[in-house]
């Protein structure tokens, strides 16, 4: 019999907001332990939750991106549980009213090829709802620490209809989903830093059956790979389970990414009772018209609809949309790009190409950069007039990158502007012919392969500095009266 | 003169110090020196900083000279041991936080100390203010001015017995379920609930979230009208503190009391039936024709759900109170178990050994209602039932312009006499209860005294932030009759 995996993902993501989701308190990551603090992210007696306004903005945003339908009340629950990570051992949090209901990830699934589009799917999501994270916890030796620096801050929960049927599919809706977020300046997404984590629920079914195999949840998946081997892992476990003639336990199971094995941490009996109720503390929040509409006037273009854009409007390659678009900034500079005149291929390549390759060894973001649209834009208009070869461009390139001098200057300082004396390249191109009487024997004969004889000796006596098209006339022309 | 001086009004007081003829450490140097001499007995204290004291009255003073003078300058104002002031002591009458220094102000400090107000000391409670007799303190028990072996009520009873001791010139509670009216009456002062999100709960140890308010006690119905001018108002650290402009509510109650308006005032009959202690329902009875007497038109009014509000009340304050009191687990403050040897231990035993009986029924109850499968038929019924409360007391307004029934159906009672059933404590809230849970303001008044000198309170219960109003109907009462005059014998 064959199965078939059916995946819910539950994805984490911190907000990136300036304070803590009910309190004035800073957000941050990597400082000192416990001084992203306040009375209210310590829970000391007689403080109260003040909801951040820049957060329910940013959740409203993303829900927006992903198509949701926007609650009209924003409400808020306690989730009571103890924990010592949890300063109220409850965490405020969404039960059965979330702000975002509904909506879609669009996801790129791998193409046969790496230079080809992968099929494009729409993942349903359930819903997304805002709560507050937790602190943490650093064991040592006898005793156990806790850190309170990210407790309080804003997360969204992400929850998608069970409709992934493989670990490639998940990564891929991760990966669309985090460059959604990116894109909206909803989240960074960065794993390591904890501002995305999930968590995915499997079950497997004999393909054909519409009912739903028992579900296990799979947890500590703390990267995109781990996420996709945890996964694939999971699948395999319960295919053997169940083809050895056993059932699969409805069971939490913690995935270990570098022993590549996972273990059960609690079955369904153990599950809690998180006696939800709403927070007296927090009205509701009336989220109007008015309010929806001046957070969408803000929203970006989705990524995939710029790459469709992008292909389709200006003529650029999947190979490169597909390097541009998932970086927000650099598909920016490369439209700001265009903007100044740039043929777009030839300036996409430039981008695509040199700049990330010099920026990958100087080991620098975009954002530093001395290189900005108006070189590139500059560079290739040069080389577009022929006032620069493409040769001592890519030399150009270089040194901008290094000095931030825009292109004019660097070729004048270098001495860089391509000859155009056709007196001179007259005489070059005469001396190869009259060099090379057998490559003229060979040209007339019909061998066009034999003008590239010439070019050679026209280029050295150039010094490179010769327009090979340039070239390319002159040679046939004194040919054709040869 | 000085002699007298722990029990003026702050009204006179303020005369007083305005005029130069008392300084602001004088009066708190009386107070201190009346509390010395009459705590021992009374016990309304868990906690007083006598040093500190004098100085905020020497900066006061200063304050005054420099011609800074708050609308409460040099006042004593004592805290219900609930009501955080930074770097006093917090430890809601609990073994719980026995050792806690709050280290920031409640919105209520912050707004006293503004008005020149003095931080007095801490006053004793029921535990996390559970309770009608002050008995659920962890520490000791208060007494009750007026027979020193009956208890003050509760939960405020340190704020109540301290005012009516001459401890403190006025203090604040806080009243969840009649907290402040109860304790009020029974030591013969006035007490005030404010409107439910009329004063902010920022700094407040919360017992019942939807229910808890800050409110004062003072000896005269203008001095809890003073007060509440300085506490009240939106507040951005409590998003259920309601945005509505503060009038100047000592004003407005003098001008209204003065008018001569005839005010329409109805009498629930649920609130005059079994149980009424008949010394009680005679005061109360008497108070009603005063007002008769003042030509206010008297109605018998409704508020059908009276008998349902006990019961949702305590499904929604223990609810409530079983997920604020999570905090308290030995990790970041408070009291930590030394025997614990593991996370789970340490949760157990500290919060086994850190609260008292009467917190742990309300916890384990409140955690009960809460659980899956008991939700709808507990909390979600009993939201439904302060829904038809409310109602009720909208209902009626429609008909009268304020309500008058006994604050509590008994007076102060001995010691001992109803700590063995938790249910016969629970009934004492009887009257005071409905008005927490519709969100009404609610005051009580001093209305008369039983054959054997303990006081009677007459409980108005207002529109909602109709505060001016009520406390006018209240002071056109007090005018004619200076029951709140009488101080006890101690």
């Amino acid at each position: 019999m064959s199965y078939e995996a059916v995946i819910g993902l539950e994805v984490h993501v911190q907000l990136k907001t300036r304070s803590k989701m009910f309190t004035r308190a800073a957000t941050g990551y990597g400082q000192p332990e416990n001084t992203l603090t306040d009375p209210v992210v310590l829970a000391l007696p007689g403080t109260l939750p003040v909801m951040n306004k820049e957060a329910l903005d940013k959740i409203i945003r993303a829900g927006l991106l992903l198509g949701c339908a926007i609650a009209p009340v924003c409400k808020w629950d306690r989730k009571n549980y103890f924990y010592p990570d949890s300063p109220k051992n409850y965490q405020i949090s969404q039960y059965d009213q979330p702000i975002c209901i509904g909506g879609a990830v669009e996801i790129e699934l791998p193409g046969a090829a790496r230079n080809l589009m992968g099929e494009h799917k729409q993942i349903a999501l359930t819903r997304i709802h805002l709560e507050e994270d937790v602190g943490k916890l650093n064991h040592g030796e006898g005793a156990s620490l806790v850190d309170f620096n990210r407790a309080g801050t804003p997360l969204m929960e992400i929850v998608s209809e069970p409709v992934l049927r493989s670990a490639d599919e998940a990564f891929a809706y991760l990966t669309a989903l985090k460059m959604v977020m990116i894109y909206g300046g909803i989240s960074d997404c960065d794993m390591e830093k904890g501002q995305l984590r999930c968590d995915a629920n499997i079950s497997i079914r004999p393909v054909g059956q519409a009912a739903l195999g028992t579900k296990v949840e799979l947890k500590n998946l703390n990267s995109f790979a781990f996420v996709r081997d945890g996964i694939a892992h999971e699948i395999r476990r319960q295919i053997a389970v169940v083809t050895a003639g056993g059932k699969v336990a409805q069971e939490t199971r913690d995935y270990d990414g570098q022993t590549g094995a996972s273990q059960s941490l609690r079955s369904k009996e153990m599950a809690h009772d998180y006696r939800y109720f709403p927070d007296p503390d927090l009205m509701p929040v009336e989220v109007d018209e008015a309010w929806k509409a001046a957070i969408r006037a803000t929203c970006p273009e989705l990524p995939f609809d710029r790459q469709r854009r992008l292909q389709a409007e200006l003529e650029l390659p999947y190979t490169i949309t597909s390097v541009l678009v998932p970086d927000r900034d650099l598909a920016d500079f490369f439209e700001e790009t265009a903007r100044l005149g740039a043929k777009p291929q030839v300036a996409a390549n430039w981008i695509t190409n040199d700049l990330l390759r010099e920026l990958g060894a100087a080991r620098v973001g975009l954002e530093q950069s001395k290189v900005r649209p108006a070189h590139v834009a500059g560079l290739v208009a040069l080389v577009e007039q022929g006032t620069i070869l493409s040769n001592a461009a890519k030399e150009v390139f270089i040194d901008m990158f290094r000095t931030g001098d825009l292109p004019d200057a660097v070729v004048a300082r270098r001495g860089l502007k391509a000859e155009t004396n056709l007196d001179e390249l007259e005489k070059w191109c005469a001396d190869a012919i009259a060099g090379n009487p057998k490559s003229v024997a060979d040209y007339k004969g019909g061998k066009e392969s034999a003008l590239n004889a010439f070019k050679g000796p026209v280029m050295r006596a150039a010094k490179g500095k010769a327009d090979p098209r340039r070239v390319d006339e002159m040679l046939r022309q004194l040919l054709s009266r040869a | 003169m000085a002699a007298d001086l722990p029990h003026a009004t702050i009204a006179d007081l303020a005369g007083r110090l305005g005029r130069r003829e008392v300084s602001a450490v004088e009066l708190m140097a009386a107070v201190i020196a009346r509390t010395k001499a009459v705590d021992g007995r009374v016990r309304a204290f868990n906690s007083y900083d006598e040093a500190d004291a004098l100085a905020q009255a020497r900066a006061s003073d200063d304050r005054r000279a420099a011609g800074a003078a708050g609308p409460l300058e040099g006042i004593p104002i004592g805290f219900k041991d609930v009501i955080s002031v930074a770097g006093q002591p917090l430890t809601a009458s609990s073994k719980m936080l026995a050792n806690f220094v709050s280290p920031y102000d409640a919105t209520v400090t912050a707004k006293l100390k503004a008005a020149g107000a003095l931080c007095w000391g801490r006053l004793n409670l029921d535990e996390f203010a559970m309770g009608s007799s002050t008995e659920n303190s962890a520490f000791h028990t208060t007494a009750n001015p007026w027979d020193l072996e009956r208890v003050p009520g509760g939960s405020s009873g340190g704020s109540a017995a301290a005012v009516a001791a001459g401890e403190a010139t006025a203090s604040l509670g806080s009243d969840t379920g009649g907290s402040i009216r109860q304790p009020a009456a029974l030591c013969g002062v006035v007490g005030l609930k404010p409107s439910y999100g009329r004063v902010s709960r920022y700094g407040l140890i919360a017992f019942a979230s939807s229910l808890d308010q800050i409110g004062p006690f003072a000896r005269t119905v203008g001095d809890a009208a003073t007060v509440l001018g300085a506490i009240a108002g939106h507040d951005p650290r409590d998003s259920t503190s309601v945005r509505q402009a503060v009038p100047d509510y000592a004003r407005e109650m003098a001008a209204l009391a003065a008018s001569g308006r005839k005010w329409r005032l109805g009498i629930p009959k649920e609130y005059f039936g079994e149980g009424l202690d008949p010394e009680v329902g005679g005061a109360v009875q008497a108070a009603i024709e005063e007002y008769r007497r003042m030509g206010c038109e008297i109605r018998e009014v409704s508020l059908p759900h009276t008998k349902y509000a006990v019961g949702a009340y305590y499904i929604i304050a223990t609810a409530e109170c079983s997920s604020n009191l999570a905090r308290y687990d030995g990790v970041r403050y408070g009291h930590r178990s030394a025997e614990a040897q593991d996370v789970l231990e340490l949760y157990f035993k500290s919060r086994a050994e850190g609260f008292g009986p009467e917190v742990k029924r309300r916890i384990i109850l409140g955690t009960y209602v809460l659980s899956s499968g008991y939700y709808d038929a507990f909390y979600l019924r009993a939201q439904k039932v302060r829904t038809l409360i409310r109602r009720d007391f909208l209902e009626a307004y429609k008909v009268v312009d304020a309500i008058l029934t006994p604050t509590s159906p008994t007076p102060a009672f001995k010691r001992g006499d109803k700590t063995a059933s938790p249910l016969a404590m629970y009934l004492n809230d009887i009257y005071t209860i409905g008005v927490n849970l519709a969100g009404l303001p609610g005051l009580s008044i001093p209305c008369g005294f039983t054959l054997g000198g303990l006081p009677v309170g007459l409980q108005l219960i207002g529109q909602p932030f109709q505060e001016s109003e009520l406390l006018a109907i209240a002071r056109a009462y007090e005018a004619r009759t200076h029951w709140g005059d009488r101080r006890p014998d101690l």
